[in-house]
Formats: C-alpha cells, structure tokens, sequence
C-alpha cells in the first residue's frame, strides 16, 4: 500500500491542464447528452403508455355499461 | 426478450470502473517522462477508440446473425450497436485530437495512423444511417444495412493494416504509448479504464434496447387495442422498428 | 459459369452498342489530369505525386462507371428476370464485376499512355509491366467493391449520391496500396517491379472483399 502512495505524484496544472480536462469534460458531455436524449424518449413512451391505460380503462368502462344495458 | 434485466447491475458496475479508474488516472498513475500530465488523455482517448472498433465489428456480426436468421430483432441489436460505436468513436477522434493539439500544437496529425485509421472507419460507418434513410421498404433497409454492415466491420482490420503501413515513421509514435511498454501502474490504469469504458458501451446498448423495446410493445400494444388505424405510422426513419 | 458469361457478354455488347459509360469515364479522366496541370500548376509530375494523381483520377473515374452498372437492371426490370431465372444468384455478381473490370482496364489502356503523354515526366515504358501489374490487381478491388455498391445504391433514393459516399471509404486501402506502389515506378529511377508489401496488401484486400462480395450478394437480391 505504501508503494501506491510513493508512486502517486504531485498533479502539476501547467499549461497542460486545460487539454486534459477538455479531454475528460467531452467524454463526460457526451454521455451525458446521451443520457437527456434518452430522458426525452422516456418521459415521450410514459405519455404513451398512460393514454393507454386509460383507453383500456375507457373500453372496461364500455363493456361493463353495455352488460348492464343488457 | 426483455434487455432491461440485469441493466441496474450492470451500470452500477460501470459507475464503480469508471470512478475507480478515473481515480487511479489522476491519483495513482505516474508521469509520463516524455510528455507529462498531457499523457493522460491516452487513458480515456485510446479505450475509448478500441471500444469504438470492436463495436463495429459487433455490429458486423450481429448483422451476421440477422441475415442468417431473418429474424428483424437482430437488426436493431446491429443498429444500436453501429450506433454507439459510432458515438464512441466520435469522442475517441475529438479527444485524439485534443491529444494532438497539446502534443503537437496542431488538431490534427496525419503521422499517427491510428487517428487516421480512425477517421476512415467513421467517414465510413457515417453512412450507414444516410443509407438506411435511402431505403423505404423496412425489409429491405435492414436487409442492406446487413449487407454494409458486415462489409463495413471486415474493412475495419484492412484499414488499419494498411494505413499502418503506409506511415513514414518520420516522427516516432507519440501519440501511442508502445503495447507492451507500458510500466506496471499505468498498465493497471490502463485496463481498469478500458474495461470501465467497455462496461460502459454495454450499458448504454443495453438501455438503448430497452427504450427502443418498450417503445415497439408500447406500438404493439396500442395497435392491438384500437386497431391498426388509430396510431400514426412511423415517419421513414433511418431507424428499425 | 455460363449464367456468367451469358450475363457478362450481355453487358459488354450494351456497352459496345450504347457506348455511355466507357467513352465518359476516359474523357473524364483526360479532362481531371488537365485539371491537376492547371490545379499543381506543373508540366510533368513524378514519383509519389505522380502515383497519387493517377490512382485518384482513376479512382474517381471508376465511380462513374460504378453508378451506372445496375441502373439498367433496375429500370428495366432486369433484377426481376434474374430472380426468376433457375441459376445461381451469386453469377451476377461474378459478371457484373467481370464487366466492371473490363470498362476499367479498357479506361486504363487509354488513360495511363494519356498520363505518360501529358503529365508523366519520366519515360512509361520500363516500368510498364509493373505498372499493368498493379492495375490488374487493383482493378479487381475496384469491380469488387463496385459491383457491391453499385447494388447497393441502386435501390436507394440518392443513388448516385451513396454509391461513392460508401465506397470510397472502402476503397482507401486500395487506394494506399496502389499509390504507395506505383509510386517508386514512376520516379523515373530504373525501378521496375512494385514495392512487395504492396502488392500483398493488394491481394489481401482483393481477396477479402471478394470472398466477403461472394458471401453476402444474394441478400441483396432477393425480393
């Protein structure tokens, strides 16, 4: 464990820092806008799919006043 | 076939990896002699570019298994497939050249033939969606995207050969640490970082799969009840349904 | 194999007859190195130069030549008269690209004396078996993937538009191999065979695309 820790430099922020953290930074933007971007297909299918319950409810509702009627 | 199983599992695994190899990158990993801290782009930029390629070759066989089979499922797993590679592969080519920039001071380095490799497998994966757009008949589309698809995934190794090749080794490799060069603690990080990255890809396939699978049975479902007439039929899409 | 030849001698005669796409292709050719004259601004172009020019003007010559192999096929019904025929599906792919490869080395045997002629600066003739050698194989790659394009894009709307936009990419190794190995031929310096590794990298490709061509054609057929 202590070898880990001697191996383990100082970070130094010269002028490459700035290029590494856009490096790390487009990576994670990306992800991440892939990650909206399927956020916003979800909420779009949670629409969907609560229409669809309440036509299937609807149709219930229908079929259980015809028996009645009938 | 549900994809959503074993997805929570698995993204907590690729959470860990990544986190634990992003840690190992900047806390553990020592620096490069020859170009600092800037070398530390390799470890997202490099499993980032081989996680790009063994997804098109992915890609290309589960084609195989869709032209084989005829069954319209192996089609979207392709589709997705080439698609995230296709995303992977774009972030490899901007952080290859942001590796560039800071080691050569230009965005783009025509030396290093994996980064050019690289933008010829995309230029050519790119018009893999142009073409299905191109194809009205849904059968056909996935039919043809098949076809190019396993065209485009045995061009993949070719490619590289010959750009690899073709290379004046003019300037030494900077950009690629030599395999099998490299120290202990940066090979560790290394494959900690692509194995993280490759989780990653699977997770983003699989929930992929999932939204567009619930999408198709939400359609199937919505049809079956109210008849074939009251859902709009999909716009042509470059996209399997 | 006589699917082959019936459907190849077919091709070859339309050609003969109709004479559009050949013609085109070399006139193309003659204008482009025109062009790369006026566009380099140099009277005679050696070496690697040399090599890129020629490999690119074909290359993009041959495109022509690509977009037009199955349209009359699918105008006239052609595919469908194939599919109804008993024979081996595959046959059309062997003769199409046998037909591909004959425009292209009917264009070659024009365009490159014309490239000697009016843009080579050193003398065609030593390095003249290597060179015929290069294009044959190179030739080969181009009718492969041409013809699997070309059946591609002949289906889709912008047919004209995906044909080259899928495969030049797929042609690049091609097109590094047959550069990188003409290259040391018309440098004027007395070589006169290409560069081995080229040669091999050629062959690899051809080979490659040619059984993968083989494997996947008939999914492009059927209906």
């Amino acid at each position: 464990m202590s070898s880990v820790v001697a191996a383990a430099p100082a970070l130094p922020l010269h002028k490459a820092g700035p290029y590494v953290a856009a490096a790390y930074i487009v990576f994670v933007a990306i992800v991440l806008v892939y990650v909206a971007i399927m956020a916003v297909r979800l909420t779009r299918t949670e629409r969907e799919v609560t229409r669809l319950r309440h036509d299937v409810e609807a149709r219930r509702e229908a079929e259980e006043h015809e028996e009645t009627l009938a | 076939m549900t994809y959503g199983r074993g997805l929570r599992g698995l993204s907590l695994a690729t959470v860990a990896t990544i986190s634990l190899a992003f840690a190992l990158v900047f806390f553990y990993a020592p620096l490069d002699a020859d170009q600092g801290f800037i070398q530390k782009i390799f470890y997202v930029h490099v499993p980032l570019a081989i996680v790009s390629l063994c997804g098109f070759i992915f890609g290309g066989v589960l084609a195989i298994a869709h032209l084989r089979t005829g069954d319209r499922r192996w089609d979207i797993r392709s589709y997705v497939a080439i698609h995230m590679s296709l995303i992977f592969g774009i972030a490899g080519l901007i952080t290859g050249s942001i590796w560039a920039k800071a080691s050569w001071g230009h965005w783009w380095e025509w030396s290093e033939p994996t980064l050019v490799s690289f933008l010829i497998v995309l230029l050519l994966f790119a018009t893999y969606q142009p073409l299905r757009f191109a194809i009205e008949d849904p059968e056909r589309q996935a039919r043809y995207a098949s076809v190019f698809a396993i065209t485009a995934a045995a061009f993949v190794p070719l490619n590289f050969i010959a750009v690899r090749l073709a290379q004046q080794y003019v300037h030494p490799r900077v950009l690629t640490l030599g395999g099998g060069n490299l120290p202990g603690p940066m090979r560790l990080t290394f494959l900690i970082s692509l194995a993280g990255i490759a989780l990653l890809y699977v997770t983003l396939w699989k929930y992929e799969m999932t939204a567009k699978n619930a999408r198709m049975q939400l359609r199937a479902a919505r049809r079956a009840l109210s008849g074939e007439d009251t859902i709009a039929p999909l716009r042509r899409s470059a996209a399997p349904s | 194999m006589r699917t082959v030849v019936t459907v190849l001698r077919k091709d070859l005669l339309l050609e003969l007859r109709t004479l559009e796409t050949v013609p085109a292709m070399i006139l193309f050719s003659l204008v482009t190195f025109v062009i790369f004259h006026f566009g380099l601004n140099r009277a005679t172009i050696a070496g690697q130069l040399a090599a890129g020019v020629l490999t690119a003007t074909l290359l993009f010559a041959a495109m022509l030549g690509i977009n037009r192999l199955f349209v009359a096929e699918r105008e006239q019904g052609g595919f469908d008269a194939f599919l109804l025929a008993p024979v081996d599906r595959t046959a059309l792919l062997i003769a199409k690209a046998a037909a591909l490869f004959t425009f292209l080395a009917v264009l070659e045997v024009i365009s490159v004396p014309a490239f000697g002629l009016l843009l080579l600066g050193p003398s065609l003739g030593p390095p003249l078996p290597g060179l015929i050698a290069v294009l044959a194989l190179a030739d080969v790659g181009l009718a492969v993937i041409g013809t699997l394009v070309s059946a591609i894009a002949v289906h889709t709307r912008a047919r004209d538009l995906i044909g080259p936009v899928i495969g030049l990419p797929l042609l690049v190794p091609a097109l590094i191999a047959t550069a990188r190995a003409t290259g040391p031929l018309l440098a004027g310096q007395g070589h006169t065979s290409p560069p081995g590794k080229w040669i091999a990298i050629l062959a690899l490709y051809d080979l490659v695309f040619a059984l993968l061509a083989y494997a996947v054609f008939d999914f492009l057929l059927e209906d």
